[in-house]
């Protein structure tokens, strides 16, 4: 391992860390005019023009509150469940090649921190595990709402991870590679060879096991305000409370990328328009997709989670992981 | 050199963990431990370069412990500590050091007689990690995974069939007309 290699990867993961932790900030913001704009208001519009400064207020209000750790919570378990959200949706982004290859003062830059040839498993695995932060600040809050939020997180997690498993091995068959550099590399040839319309039925499913792991608003039962005040998080103050949001709003950045990649070509560049530019509209239109349907459905009960999972989707995925082998071979 | 730090940090990590788990009175210090122990083993694969039984471990042992956490939430109060029942401390100091030192025994002795050898070694040009398992599953090792496999379908039917059973009929219900029909 050579000194070039180590400034290079750590050169790349504080950029990472910096733009996305910058753009979940950001889509705070974006989400709060998107599902304004849906539901004809103005949104936040006092702070700076059209209230895009809305933002640094937020910032500020987060970080100078009061940081309250309740009487009778377990303290140490209570400080660190925050950390673990942005934690694992970071580090799952280790193993995402973000753009195509270029090159800066001839030197070859490969935008993606670590290329493991199982890419795919890793930023699943990852970013599940990242579901053990609402299970412990649910478990250690000792406050009923948080701990029947964190009853709701082993559900959910249980539900959708065998979807999005079983629904992501069908084009992993077709490719025959797990890593994300290959599985981009397949779909070259434009819009035809995306795997989108080989495997349409699989991204529906990824997509959907996707709204569940983000806890995006079909499935957000683990905080539903409604139900359970605010679940894991509500007795969250001030950055703690933040670092949640901020573990939610990149692994929307990490879906949005996993599905772009597997399914709709990636970072392949399209008639005039270069890869790069690609891969960043396709990501933006799925954040958008997210909001979109936030402002458009309503929630839905846990057991309707749990049904839709077990008894809908998981045969639809192995049906089509059938029909797939059978093609294949 | 940076294997070496990183081998003795998740060394450190882990065996710190699992100490956590075992010496902590608290059912949620205890099961958070495991977690992370489990998760920083699979740094020693990573430095093996079995990446994909790394990552395994992360999801398996991810969900696994997730499950145990259920358990936990069920039956305990997490937040306070676990009262021990021990009636006899010297049987149970016995018994545990006797177990350890088995384990140690039955780890060291094919090492010490230097019998591990791999049948398949991991180093094939051209051959990723996960082709090398797909290869030794379905070759030398296939009988066992089918065999595994068919267990842990035993394993799920049955398990099916005991939660399941009368799942249909409404247990209160069933009372209810019990009752009525010993005062009729």
């Amino acid at each position: 391992m050579d000194a070039a290699l180590i400034i290079e990867t750590v050169i790349k993961a504080v950029l990472v860390l910096a733009v996305v932790a910058g753009l979940a900030g950001f889509a705070t913001y974006v989400e709060r005019k998107i599902l304004a704009f849906m539901q004809r208001r103005l949104g936040p519009m006092n702070v700076g023009p059209h209230g895009i400064l809305q933002l640094a207020a937020d910032g500020i209000k987060l970080f100078t509150k009061e940081d309250l750790v309740p009487q009778n919570a377990v303290a140490p378990i209570f400080k660190i469940a925050p950390v673990i959200a942005p934690v694992c949706a970071f580090t799952a982004m280790a193993a995402v090649p973000f753009f195509p290859e270029f090159t800066v003062f001839g030197y070859k830059v490969t935008p993606i921190i670590s290329d493991i040839n199982i890419g795919i498993l890793f930023v699943l695995g990852v970013a599940s595990a990242g579901m053990y932060a609402p299970l412990l600040a649910g478990m250690s809050s000792s406050n009923k709402w948080a701990l029947i939020g964190a009853a709701r997180t082993v559900i959910a997690l249980l539900s959708f991870e065998v979807v999005s498993g079983l629904a992501l091995l069908a084009p992993i068959m077709m490719i025959g590679s797990l890593s994300l550099i290959d599985i981009n590399d397949y779909q070259v040839g434009g819009v035809g060879s995306w795997l989108i319309w080989s495997q349409p039925v699989a991204f529906i499913l990824f997509m959907i096991a996707g709204f569940a792991e983000t806890n995006r608003t079909p499935f957000d039962l683990i905080e539903y305000e409604a139900e359970i005040i605010s679940g894991y998080a509500t007795d969250y103050s001030g950055m703690r409370w933040g670092l949640f949001f901020i573990g939610e709003y990149a692994n929307m950045i990490t879906v949005s990328l996993l599905v772009s990649l597997v399914f709709l070509g990636g970072y392949n560049p399209l008639w005039i328009i270069p890869g790069g530019i690609m891969i960043l509209l396709k990501v933006s239109f799925f954040i958008f997709l997210f909001l979109w349907v936030r402002a458009a459905w309503p929630h839905i009960r846990p057991d309707q989670l749990m049904w839709l999972c077990w008894k809908v989707l998981m045969p639809l995925a192995l049906i089509n992981i059938l029909i797939t082998g059978i093609v294949l071979i | 050199m940076f294997e070496l730090i990183a081998f003795y940090t998740f060394s450190i990590l882990t065996i710190g963990m699992f100490c956590i788990v075992v010496f902590s009175k608290n059912a949620l210090y205890a099961m958070s431990a495991l977690a992370g122990g489990m998760i920083f083993i699979s740094g020693f694969f990573f430095l093996l370069e079995a990446e994909f039984l790394g990552v395994v471990q992360i999801i398996v042992y991810s969900g696994a412990v997730m499950a145990l956490y259920a358990f936990g939430m069920m039956f305990f109060d997490t937040t306070r500590d676990v009262k021990e029942n021990i009636n006899n401390k010297k049987i149970l100091y016995t018994l545990s050091i006797l177990s350890a030192i088995l384990i140690v025994v039955i780890l060291c002795a094919p090492i010490f007689s230097a019998n591990i050898e791999a049948i398949y070694p991991a180093k094939l040009e051209g051959v990723g990690n996960v082709q090398m398992i797909g290869l030794v599953l379905f070759t030398k090792y296939l009988i066992p995974f089918e065999l595994a496999a068919v267990m842990l379908l035993v394993a799920m039917i049955s398990g099916i069939v005991l939660v399941s059973k009368r799942m249909d009929a409404n247990l209160t219900e069933d009372e209810q007309e019990h009752i009525e029909g010993e005062t009729i």
